[in-house]
């Protein structure tokens, strides 16, 4: 059985809880993060905004130093926190298509919600809900910390009058 | 015939000011086209000296800007920014973004635009990334509000310095005419920034602030700074054009920092401070031969609020085809003549109107994605979207509040 979780920075912690309680033993698991690329377009080449200028480089690492450096340290954490035998892959590019690909061939994408804490289709944010619609495998959706309670339900829609 | 060389010249430098080619840096095609239109005689000599003479001092006053700040960056005060914002976000997404806006805000306002995109928004993205949060919403409130936010004084934008000389304000009154319009906009972006992304900051519990060391006060590019600001809000008083203030603050972060010669040369960007002049000729050229009267049949010529409105929404427009830089050369000259409410309703255009796109202008991003038609070209569709929820809003609610405090103050 092969198996992806998705590491992102907000919700990491609870994806590799429930991975570890309900993936069996043995399962080929690979923790998976991407890097925005367009955030680090931003950041890394703000020159590109400013017409006629050429700013020299800022000195110190640059931004994608720094984004490869915190993402190793953030799979590092998340296989730590583990404690079983994991790969980990770093990618980078659309986040949402990135972890969509990354599923080509496994068995099991965990994923957690990344919206608002309570029922309904709002806990979902764009870039979770992009691979929950089209991951090629089935799909393990946690909530990233304690489910809301069921009082949070939407009312029903009222009947539409004529 | 003289109209259409003119506008040939203009585009062949805004072109290579778009696409970079390294065979024609921009500001040698800038500084040979206004060299060109003067040798054929479609500006004279005298008009491209009166133009020279027009710019020189805004032009002056950048570069004492640009050393400023490069200073500011040598004296550790953008690290300082950076650990001061891990520090007071105390472990939550959303005071985090209030501390990116608070920075922001002020770093646009006092050291310009350039200072925010240049050397604030990489330490954003840092700062995000080693509090292990989503760095997007900060890194986009960092970028939108170096336009947004640079509606308030004279030397937040090279837009701002343009229109400042050309209005007839003193740094104070355009301050606190700018005052209420700039809060909106403000207002205006953490709406929208903090309602689209409102999952992203709803987790609590940052890798803890505590690991970051808790910052130095630089305390003398502060100083400095603030020095520069009150002598900038008394220079209309004690006489002394605030160009004069700014290089004081220039010269004593040069002296405090000393960087070698060709750093701080490096730091005025003189390639930039040609193109400027060089782009300053060609559009009094073009402006000389017909683009005047054509723009002078666009914009409305009172002071009232609808003509505010159209004025600042002509500006957004222009920008987005333009670039902010060009359009204000072009329109300012016409505006000025309906006062400086129309003037500062033009700099609420063309601060706020670039946030559309992430690189300034409609026209930068359709060469791109000609350009990298085949390339893996960055997706920036989200960017875009935000840019049309805050764009027209604050176009709009900064007009009518700029209208307000032109009738009040």
């Amino acid at each position: 059985m092969r198996v992806v979780v998705w590491i992102s920075e907000d919700t990491w912690e609870a994806c590799v809880d429930w991975a570890r309680a309900l993936v069996p033993e043995g399962a080929d698991v690979t923790l998976l993060h991407v890097a925005p690329a367009d955030v680090e377009e931003l950041a890394a080449h703000p020159g590109a905004r400013l017409l006629g200028r050429h700013p020299p480089p800022p000195p110190g690492p640059p931004v994608r130093a720094i984004a490869d450096e915190e993402a190793q340290a953030l799979l590092e954490s998340a296989r730590s926190r583990f404690a079983r035998p994991a790969h980990t892959m770093a990618r980078r590019g659309r986040v949402e298509r990135e972890v969509v690909r990354a599923c080509a061939g496994a068995d099991l994408l965990v994923l957690a919600r990344d919206g608002e804490l309570r029922l309904g289709p709002k806990s979902i944010g764009p870039r979770t809900r992009f691979p929950l619609d089209h991951a090629p495998c089935q799909v393990l959706l946690v909530w990233p910390e304690e489910p809301p309670g069921i009082e949070t339900i939407p009312p029903p829609p009222r009947p539409k009058r004529h | 015939m003289s109209e259409a060389v003119a506008l040939v010249v203009l585009a062949a430098c805004l072109a290579a000011a778009v696409t970079r080619p390294s065979w024609a840096p921009d500001w040698t095609v800038a500084a040979g086209g206004a060299v060109l239109l003067v040798v054929v005689g479609i500006i004279s000599v005298k008009g491209a000296r009166e133009a020279l003479g027009q710019l020189g001092p805004t032009v002056g006053f950048l570069a004492a800007l640009l050393v400023l700040a490069d200073g500011c960056r040598r004296a550790g005060m953008f690290d300082a920014l950076g650990a001061w914002m891990a520090v007071g976000s105390r472990g939550q997404p959303r005071r985090l973004l209030a501390m990116v806006f608070l920075a922001a805000a002020v770093t646009t306002a006092v050291l310009s635009l350039d200072a925010t995109v240049v050397l604030l928004t990489p330490i954003v993205f840092a700062t995000a990334a080693r509090l292990r949060t989503n760095a997007r919403p900060h890194v986009y409130a960092c970028t939108h509000l170096a336009n947004s936010a640079s509606l308030l004084l004279p030397v937040s934008n090279l837009t701002n310095l343009l229109a400042f000389r050309a209005s007839g304000l003193s740094f104070a009154r355009f301050g606190s005419l700018m005052l209420l319009p700039w809060l909106v906009a403000l207002a205006v972006e953490w709406l929208v920034l903090s309602r689209a992304f409102a999952g992203d900051l709803r987790r609590p519990g940052l890798r803890a602030a505590a690991a970051v060391d808790r910052p130095e006060l630089p305390t003398f590019p502060l100083a400095v700074v603030g020095l520069t600001l009150v002598g900038f809000a008394l220079s209309s008083l004690i006489g002394i054009a605030p160009v004069w203030v700014a290089t004081a603050g220039a010269v004593a972060m040069v002296v405090r920092e000393r960087p070698d010669p060709s750093g701080a040369l490096r730091a005025a960007e003189p390639a930039f401070l040609v193109f400027v002049l060089g782009l300053g000729i060609i559009v009094q050229a073009a402006s000389q031969h017909g683009l005047s009267t054509a723009v002078d049949a666009l914009l409305p010529h009172g002071t009232a609020l609808p003509d505010l409105l159209l004025v600042a929404v002509v500006s957004a427009a222009v920008a987005n085809l333009l670039n902010n830089l060009p359009a204000t050369l072009i329109i300012l000259p016409v505006a000025a003549v309906s006062g400086p409410g129309a003037v500062l309703a033009m700099l609420v255009g063309v601060n706020v109107g670039p946030n559309l796109t992430y690189v300034g202008s409609l026209a930068t991003l359709l060469w791109r994605r000609i350009v990298h038609a085949h390339d893996h070209e960055t997706d920036m569709g989200e960017f875009t979207r935000l840019g049309l929820l805050t764009v027209p809003a604050a176009l709009v609610a900064c007009t009518v509040s700029l209208w307000l405090a032109l009738q009040v103050i």
